[in-house]
């Protein structure tokens, strides 16, 4: 029986909870298994039966009614198929239980206003959940339910540790100050007018924050943090092992060498044939290659070297560095001869004589004799008052300093007397430490008018210390004096031999007294017993010296003989030459015009060396004893000093001079070698010069062409092989480089308008040659030599030695031709001779002469018949 | 022999050469045309340098041998030519 109801359209939605959550639960379950429930339509009749009328019985609030089983199986079989039943019949018939729940679905949820639920879960479920519910509901407070929720936060309790925190933690104690600094406004960009204010001179200028010991901060570290390793055991040991005594070793060993056997074995080996065949042409080739260019030869640098001219043509000149004249020393005097100072550099000696002719000298005479003659010394660092002054006997031609010993100098004079003089005393006043003659009132602090010591600003005159017997000198001026080198002395036969004592004794003069002497500075070896030497000594007892001067040289004061004379015959002719200037060959290493001497320390003392035995000292071979000499005459000699024993008288004499040659016009004034070349020397004289090859006997190597003004002087450049200054009597200089022009000087520069009389050239240091230069005037001019003329060109000197070994090459061929030529002439003379020694022939008379023409021609004529009928032109 | 000293001599000539030494492959001389004492210490040096060069040249290509060493120095050059047996120095000054 299916009851309908109608479908209630109050949507009545306002539902409460409860039924609204039941209602959902039951939506859920029945939404899910639609096949528990069976909706369906409740006719009204139904309704009425079954007591569940809509909204009556079943409402919203309860939709639930419980039907019995039987009254529904009553229905069906009342009202059949009419039944709302109908359709279920079968699952109400199957239905378990007695009573079906018949829930009023208000809301239409599966279609139909009721629904019928066909199982017992359903129904279970549909009935209990709400009830389960409110049970529910009271039993959950007293189950422990284990739901999982996050922990709720508890407060938190304090231990004791934010005590520690609350002490470390930095509060203010107090409110930070604040302060508030403004300024006028009208100040704002003003300009600031700064001043320095001593903070110590106001009174609280500044706060001072001393430090000091604060006991605060000494803490003790109660903890300390460090790191520890543990490592094995570490014991330190030492031991000591026995060292008994050093001793040396050394290994000596030779290389491994065959024995000359072998040597020869393997030279005979076939192997060693076929190596060297093979090998050779390698060699051959590199050679070649090196001989043909230098491949390593750096173009570039070398270039810099020739390109010299960096300057313009000005560079090219001397320039004039100083000049030195004495107002009381200089006036009508001239300079003969200049040094330069071998040690001290900047101190240059002049030798000043009467500017007097021969006549001159003897009218004036007396008044020579009142002034002495003096050689001055000059310093750079005073050009008007000399340094040092010394007094000569008589005008003092040459002189020279011992290349040992700087402060011996020997001059010759014009009377024939050798002079030494020694400047030891003062030596210091030479180097300017106590400076002379107007310097000394600077070094004075108080100087008195009046009052000045006048020994200090006046040069001070030395007086020579020895001096020559005039009998037994030269008998002309001495013109040229010479010290001998240390290496060797000469015995009294001119044998040179060895120089124990490694000064340098000797000295060699030369005059026109036709004679060259050989002096030496030693007590003479008189043969006598050791004895009266001794006594000899004991005698001179240190006598006044009236004239302060040193006592080194007093046993030669006035008795000094030369130890050898050399005499020049003539070659030719009887007689001699008078010499005027010579020149030895260097025989030690240095003799250069530029060497430093040697300073020694321990100066020998000259009073007590003597002249040893000639037999003790063993004679040195390899010294060349020849030398030449410059004559008046404008000869050049070349001789030897070795004596010679004439076998009858058993005398000894000079031998005669190997070779002499006739060049100059006039006096010979220079005579000098090269410093870079042993055996090249330039001789000056007349109005040539000509460079000479020691070896070649033939003739200069060069000869000048004569020039305008006469040669007066001539001196070799220091530092370029080929260069050398000529000094002429218009006062001017020549400088000649061999290696740029040798027809004429490649340089000339006038000086001063007197003829020249020595030139010296001196190297001060590398940047700066200096060449000092002395005229007829008394005035010494020190030039400064430029760049181009003192620095040499790369292989200058090699250039140079070329040039000489082809102008000898020349001379050789010359020589060869002239010989060549010689014989030709010779040869050409005989035949003339031989010509002319021929009888002379008949002489033909005239008529003779023309039958002999006409039958010359008669024979030509033949001829001309005899040739034409040959070649058929001729009509026979 | 006079094949050895003919060619020697045309090496010897040849502008600069100072000297030649000829030495045996362990470095001990043979033949020379300077002193003693020279010859041994060039023969001695030069024999180490050269296998050092020989052995530098072999290292690189083991097919390549070397043939000819020269060592050009400010005063001079040394030149020298190695072979199984034997080898031959040569100073030379080339710019003489």
């Amino acid at each position: 029986m299916a009851s309908q109801r109608p479908r209630s359209t109050a949507s009545s939605k306002g539902k409460d909870k409860k039924n609204g959550a039941a209602s959902s639960i039951e939506n859920l379950a029945e939404t899910a298994p639609p096949s528990d429930i069976f909706p369906m339509v409740l006719t009204s009749a139904t309704q009425e039966l079954f007591e569940c009328r809509a909204d009556e019985d079943v409402t919203g609030d309860s939709p639930y009614k419980l039907l019995r089983k039987e009254d529904i199986v009553q229905d069906m079989k009342t009202r059949a198929a009419v039944s709302d039943f109908s359709p279920i019949k079968q699952v109400v018939l199957d239905y378990p239980e007695d009573e079906m729940l018949l829930v009023f679905d208000r809301d239409f949820t599966y279609g139909q206003s009721f629904y019928l639920v066909l199982t017992v879960e359903a129904k279970e479920r549909l009935l209990r959940p709400p009830e389960l519910e409110n049970e529910e509901a009271e039993e959950d407070d007293s189950e422990d339910y284990a739901i999982p929720t996050t922990p709720v936060p508890q407060p938190w309790v304090s231990l004791g540790s934010d005590r520690e925190i609350e002490d470390e933690t930095f509060t203010d104690s107090r409110p930070r100050l604040k302060y508030k600094i403004s300024r006028i406004r009208r100040e704002f960009g003003a300009p600031v007018i700064f001043s320095d204010r001593n903070a110590v001179e106001t009174k609280d200028g500044f706060m001072e924050c001393a430090s000091y010991q604060d006991k605060t901060f000494s803490l003790k570290e109660m903890e300390r943090g460090c790191g520890t390793q543990a490592i094995p055991d570490v014991i330190s040991a030492s031991t000591q092992t026995q060292w008994t005594y050093p001793k040396n070793m050394c290994t000596q060993y030779e290389p491994r060498e065959f024995s000359e056997e072998d040597k020869e074995n393997c030279l005979q080996s076939e192997n060693l044939k076929n190596f060297v065949k093979s090998v050779a042409v390698r060699f051959e080739l590199a050679i070649q290659q090196n001989e043909i260019m230098d491949v390593f030869f750096d173009d570039w640098a070398a270039l810099s070297e020739e390109d010299a001219a960096f300057g313009g043509k000005a560079d090219t000149y001397m320039k004039e560095y100083q000049s030195f004249t004495d107002l009381h020393h200089s006036k009508e005097r001239t300079i003969s001869h200049i040094n330069w100072h071998p040690t001290i550099p900047g101190v240059i000696v002049a030798a000043m004589t009467e500017r007097l002719s021969f006549e001159e000298r003897i009218c004036g005479s007396s008044k020579l004799v009142l002034n002495p003659s003096l050689i001055l010394f000059w310093s750079f660092s005073d050009p008007i008052n000399p340094q040092l002054m010394l007094e000569c006997p008589d005008d003092v031609f040459s002189f020279e300093f011992c290349p040992s010993d700087p402060n011996i100098i020997v001059g010759g004079c014009m009377n024939g007397q050798v002079v030494l003089w020694d400047i030891s005393a003062h030596v210091d006043r030479l180097r300017g430490t106590r400076g002379g003659g107007g310097k000394s009132m600077s070094n004075n602090t108080v100087v008195l008018q009046g009052f000045e010591d006048k020994l200090e600003s006046e040069t001070p005159v030395v007086r020579y210390c020895a001096v020559s017997g005039i009998d037994a000198g030269h008998k002309a001026p001495i013109t040229d004096i010479q010290w001998l080198p240390e290496g060797f002395e000469v015995s009294r036969t001119g044998i040179p031999i060895e120089n124990k004592a490694g000064t340098c004794v000797q000295i060699v003069t030369c005059a026109p007294d036709c004679c060259v002497m050989f002096w030496d500075i030693r007590v003479p070896w008189t043969g006598g017993q050791p004895l009266e030497e001794k006594k000899q000594k004991t005698d001179e007892r240190p006598l006044d010296n009236p004239h302060g001067v040193p006592n080194m040289f007093k046993h030669l004061d006035l008795s000094w003989k030369p130890l050898m004379k050399v005499s020049l015959p003539k070659i030719d002719s009887s007689g001699e030459y008078s010499p005027l200037k010579f020149c030895l060959r260097h025989n030690t290493s240095d003799s250069q015009v530029a060497t430093v001497y040697a300073e020694r320390s321990d100066i020998p003392d000259y009073s007590l060396l003597r002249v040893p035995s000639a037999k003790n000292l063993k004679p040195l071979e390899d010294i060349c004893t020849k030398f030449y000499v410059g004559t008046e005459d404008g000869e050049l000699i070349y001789t030897d000093w070795k004596m010679e024993k004439d076998n009858d008288s058993g005398r000894l004499f000079s031998p005669k001079p190997s070779h002499r040659y006739i060049i100059h016009d006039g006096l010979v004034n220079t005579v000098r070698r090269s410093p870079f070349f042993e055996d090249i020397i330039l001789t000056v004289g007349g109005w040539t010069f000509a460079i000479w090859k020691e070896g070649v006997m033939v003739s200069p190597i060069i000869l000048s062409h004569c020039s305008q003004t006469r040669c007066t002087k001539g001196c070799w450049s220091g530092s370029r092989p080929g260069v050398f200054f000529i000094g002429k009597e218009d006062g001017s200089i020549e400088v000649w480089d061999l290696l740029e022009k040798t027809h004429e000087p490649s340089q000339v520069q006038n000086i001063t308008t007197f003829q020249i009389t020595s030139i010296k050239p001196w190297i001060i240091s590398s940047k700066q040659h200096l060449l000092a230069v002395s005229d007829h005037f008394g005035t010494l001019h020190i030039l400064e030599i430029p760049w181009t003329l003192r620095s040499p060109s790369s292989n200058e000197k090699q250039s140079i030695s070329k040039y000489f070994d082809k102008e000898v090459d020349r001379l050789i061929y010359v020589e060869k031709r002239r010989e060549v030529r010689a014989k030709e002439k010779e040869e050409a003379e005989a035949e003339d001779l031989k010509r002319r020694m021929q009888p002379v022939a008949q002489e033909k008379s005239l008529e003779q002469m023309e039958e002999e023409a006409q039958k010359e021609y008669e024979a030509y004529l033949a001829m001309e018949k005899v040739i034409m009928k040959d070649m058929g032109l001729a009509e026979d | 022999m006079a094949e050895v000293e003919e060619t020697l001599k045309r090496i010897q000539c040849q502008k600069g050469v100072q000297g030649i030494i000829i030495a045996n492959a362990e470095g001990i001389p043979i033949k020379t045309t300077l002193d003693n004492a020279s010859t041994v210490q060039y023969a001695g040096l030069i024999h180490q340098l050269l296998m050092k060069a020989r052995s530098t040249v072999r290292d690189i290509d083991p097919q390549n041998d070397l043939t000819f060493l020269r060592i050009r120095s400010k005063k001079n050059e040394i030149m020298i030519a190695p072979d199984k047996d034997y080898f031959l120095i040569v100073i030379q000054n080339p710019s003489e």
